[in-house]
């Protein structure tokens, strides 16, 4: 059951290596053969790479386990990225820090609550700057997914 | 009108479990609902299940091919119907709306992956700043 108490939470600041090879190897992971990311010395990311870079969350920079999101219900929703400039570039480093931002109910289509939760991960260069940042949105439904037609 | 045309439909698949795999080992998502038979089994699916990423990956493939891969500013995603190996996967779009912000040319538009049985699993949003050649006024 979704933890209401998860809004507001804030982890800590974890740093993040925006790195070629790692931009080449999800480039052909999503199917593209495109040289900006593959053959440019210094690409810029893929819109969506950035969603690699919670999966080096810790415990205390992942403020997502506060919301204690039942894992056979729980699905991702949505996800958004907004860039203000280009995407990061190769060679880069970020600081980066999630926040809950939202928890909220709907009520399902075929009856019962849905619970939603949004983590926004704001991604800062060296000097304090916001380059990126990422919207996840996860839902607990009512059921488990293997119930819903 | 639009002086942008979008370019023809990107289709991937058979999605196999390899594509799988080699997405979850890039991303770093290594949860086994998307790769081990049993433990997809145990949890009511009756297979594993793609990610909804990769095929927003595949959506962010065919705008950035066709707007710039540095030009994108905002990428939008909502998860509809499940993905599974097998399915054979379409990325389209459309331009919604071009405008100026501030002094910037941008350009908004629609993306979709559909699967073979027409059924949407992935629609898309996105926001490119436009080469200026390519906008009409």
């Amino acid at each position: 059951m979704v933890n209401r108490n998860a809004l507001g939470k804030t982890g800590d600041t974890f740093d993040v290596d925006i790195e070629r090879g790692k931009i080449r190897e999800f480039a052909r992971a999503t199917f593209s053969t495109n040289p900006s990311y593959l053959v440019d010395p210094s690409p810029v990311c893929e819109p969506t790479f950035l969603t690699t870079m919670i999966f080096w969350q810790d415990e205390r920079s992942d403020p997502w386990r506060e919301v204690e999101m039942n894992l056979e219900r729980g699905l991702h929703a949505e996800q958004e990225f907004v860039f203000f400039g280009p995407p990061p570039r190769a060679g880069t480093r970020l600081h980066a820090r999630s926040t809950i931002s939202e928890v909220f109910e709907k009520e399902g289509r075929r009856g019962g609550t849905m619970m939603f939760a949004v983590m926004v991960t704001d991604f800062l260069d060296d000097h304090g700057v916001v380059v990126a940042q990422s919207k996840m949105t996860g839902v607990e439904t009512a059921r488990a997914p293997q119930e819903q037609s | 009108m639009s002086a942008l045309s979008p370019p023809p439909d990107l289709v991937i698949g058979p999605i196999s479990m390899t594509d799988i795999v080699r997405y979850q080992g890039a991303s770093g998502d290594m949860n086994a609902i998307h790769h081990d038979e049993a433990f997809a089994h145990q949890s009511g699916f009756p297979s594993p299940l793609s990610l909804g990423m990769m095929q927003a990956g595949m959506l962010a493939t065919w705008a950035t091919d066709w707007l710039g891969a540095e030009r994108v500013r905002r990428f939008r995603v909502r998860f509809v119907e499940q993905v599974w190996p097998g399915d054979t996967l379409s990325c389209s779009g459309v331009v919604a709306r071009e405008y100026l912000e501030g002094d910037e040319e941008r350009i908004d538009v629609e993306l979709v992956c559909r699967r073979q049985t027409g059924g949407v699993a992935v629609l898309g949003w996105a926001t490119f700043v436009a080469e200026k050649n390519e906008v009409s006024s």
